[in-house]
């Protein structure tokens, strides 16, 4: 029968206009500056760096390869490399960036500067207050603001941070192998060789003597 | 006993003592003009005051059906969100597109927010309270209700933006549709009346049988006839379902488009204030204008029952807007000529049935049935060939 349907539709939404007065668990919204909902793990909005260790300088991952920096689509990375270098994470020397900007007003958070980085240095953050007076340098993140640290890393997205880690640390017992492996093999070859001129020094010495 | 009785008929006329008790600190001849100013007022203050009370209720009415509490910020229980909003739309660039019109542009939100207001003029808001009572009041209302048609056009066609030209397209073919069924709707309540005028008609419906009222709303053709007229009035002031001519997801916003500030802000009133009026009328043509709703509720003031009648209408129309999605443009044709037009033509027969078969019983059966049986029928006609249910695409499976 005409008028049927929207005799239903009124009574659902009466029953929708009383039931928010007197259950709480119908609200499909919080009251947001007092109320807040915890993000959802995959929760991704602006990029910033990760450093291991408590001093947030010498302990950033970026080695300044610039990957990030040709491959963001708005290209909002500035990156300057620095003249001499530091240890990375396996203790191998790095150059690292004495300048990394990211202008968070044109960032697009589409993650690809994250995806291509084969440093593990630059994540996605799930902080969303970044409203400031500020328009233009208010916006543009130098170095020291994007720096964070592993741990926070870990408590905004723990599955993820805990993949990147036990990557990190096969990679650095990889690479620690190696050098042992290396190291062995240049003592080995030491040894050889210091066998091996151990007969040849001695004519050698003759002459001299 | 007769004091207290004097107390009540005082409350009952407090704001027409007061307009004569002002008035006559002016000389005779002044007195009408004074009048009328004073009149004129407190229709200008009273319902523009409801305006801004109802855009906050409406706000938080429907975030309440949608299971959301509404704005809750400005004030105690944001009920000072109109303050907000006014001092935002008169802060606001007013902007006028370079190759608009610029006097049409102008000229529209000032027609409409006139227009809708002389409606007021022949509303009878409580006992002896109407600003002109006309003897043609109510085709005077229908008249003047007609120009704001006008206005939405010149505001569609000076804007040169072709959202608000198709909005005002929309909107002239809805109204001028809607029109129709809603004229021959409220003419049953003149054929019962045999009266044009607004105050007849409220006067023709303030007796009481036992306690109840003698309201048009009660009768068959009544009952009939106030459905329908409340259907074309919701057309009539674009007010959801029937928002075509402002539909936010298909025209940005309408005829309206390019207005902004304080010109933006007239059209919103302007909205409000026609839906008001016409909400109004419906009040009194079939609900009694300002009489109580039991002989027992008498002694309340007759201007308290028409406001608390035009709040429950508001009510009910945010009801109808939480509730019911926008139609489309062929629907919304066929619903008004082969839907409305029908019923309401069948309702004058039926009106004029009510008139000439005298009292007792047998008129309300046959009344009843002709309109049961014309609504049933004509529901089946127009839902033969809807396909109504789940929707499927020719091309996309």
């Amino acid at each position: 029968m005409l008028g049927e349907g929207m005799l239903k539709g009124l009574a659902e939404t009466a029953k929708n206009f009383a039931g928010s007065f007197v259950s709480k668990e119908r609200m499909t919204t919080v009251q947001y500056p007092e109320e807040r909902i915890a993000p959802i793990e995959n929760t991704r909005d602006f990029p910033f760096l990760v450093y291991d260790g408590s001093d947030a300088m010498a302990g950033l991952r970026c080695v300044a390869c610039q990957i990030c920096e040709k491959e963001c689509p708005p290209k909002c990375i500035y990156i300057v490399k620095s003249t001499d270098k530091k240890p990375d994470f396996v203790g191998k020397m790095q150059i690292y960036p004495t300048r990394f900007d990211i202008d968070i007003s044109v960032c697009m958070s589409c993650q690809i500067c994250v995806e291509v980085c084969p440093f593990e240095a630059i994540k996605m953050d799930t902080e969303f207050e970044l409203s400031t007076t500020d328009r233009f340098g208010g916006l543009l993140y130098d170095r020291e603001q994007l720096s964070k640290s592993n741990e926070h890393y870990h408590k905004i997205h723990p599955t993820e941070a805990a993949e990147v880690d036990a990557r990190l640390a096969e990679e650095k017992a990889k690479a620690e192998a190696k050098a042992k492996a290396a190291a062995e093999a240049a003592a080995a070859k030491a040894a050889a060789a210091a066998a091996a001129a151990l007969p040849k020094e001695a004519p050698a010495k003759e002459p001299g003597a | 006993m007769s004091q207290q009785a004097s107390f009540w008929n005082n409350l009952d006329q407090v704001f027409v003592l007061l307009q004569h008790r002002i008035a006559g600190y002016f000389p005779v001849w002044l007195q009408p003009v004074v009048e009328t100013i004073l009149a004129v007022v407190g229709i200008v203050a009273a319902f523009p005051g409801i305006f801004a009370l109802t855009t906050v209720l409406e706000r938080k009415g429907l975030g309440r059906m949608q299971n959301r509490l509404g704005p809750n910020r400005v004030g105690p229980l944001g009920i000072l969100q109109p303050v907000a909003d006014g001092i935002k739309s008169l802060t606001k660039e007013d902007i006028v597109p370079l190759s608009a019109d610029a006097a049409v542009h102008f000229l529209a939100p000032v027609v409409l927010v006139i227009a809708v207001f002389m409606g007021f003029a022949v509303l009878p808001i409580g006992r002896n309270m109407v600003l002109a009572n006309l003897d043609a009041g109510l085709l005077f209302f229908f008249a003047i209700g007609a120009s704001t048609e006008l206005s939405i056009f010149m505001a569609g066609w000076s804007s040169r933006n072709k959202y608000s030209l198709l909005g005002a397209m929309r909107a002239v073919a809805q109204m001028i549709s809607y029109e129709v069924p809603l004229l021959l709707s409220s003419v049953v309540a003149v054929m019962i009346t045999g009266s044009l005028s607004t105050v007849k008609i409220v006067e023709a419906q303030s007796g009481f049988t036992g306690i109840f009222p003698h309201w048009y709303v009660f009768t068959p053709w009544g009952f009939a006839g106030f459905v329908l007229f409340v259907i074309a009035a919701l057309a009539e002031t674009n007010r959801s379902p029937f928002d075509l001519p402002e539909g936010e997801s298909e025209l940005v916003a309408g005829y309206f488009t390019e207005y902004s500030g304080f010109k933006f802000a007239l059209f919103f009133l302007g909205e409000y204030l026609g839906m008001f009026s016409i909400a109004g009328f419906a009040i009194t043509l079939f609900l009694g204008g300002w009489g109580a709703p039991l002989s027992v509720l008498e002694f309340v003031p007759s201007w308290a029952w028409f406001f608390l009648k035009l709040l429950a209408a508001i009510a009910f129309f945010i009801w109808l807007r939480g509730t019911l999605p926008r139609l489309r443009q062929d629907q919304l044709m066929n619903f008004a000529w082969k839907f409305m037009l029908p019923m309401t033509l069948l309702n004058l027969v039926v009106a004029g049935a009510w008139r000439f078969l005298g009292d007792g019983w047998p008129r309300w059966v046959i009344c009843s049935v002709v309109l049961l049986a014309a609504y049933v029928l004509l529901g089946r006609v127009l839902m033969r060939n809807q396909n109504l249910g789940a929707r499927s695409y020719r091309y996309a499976d």
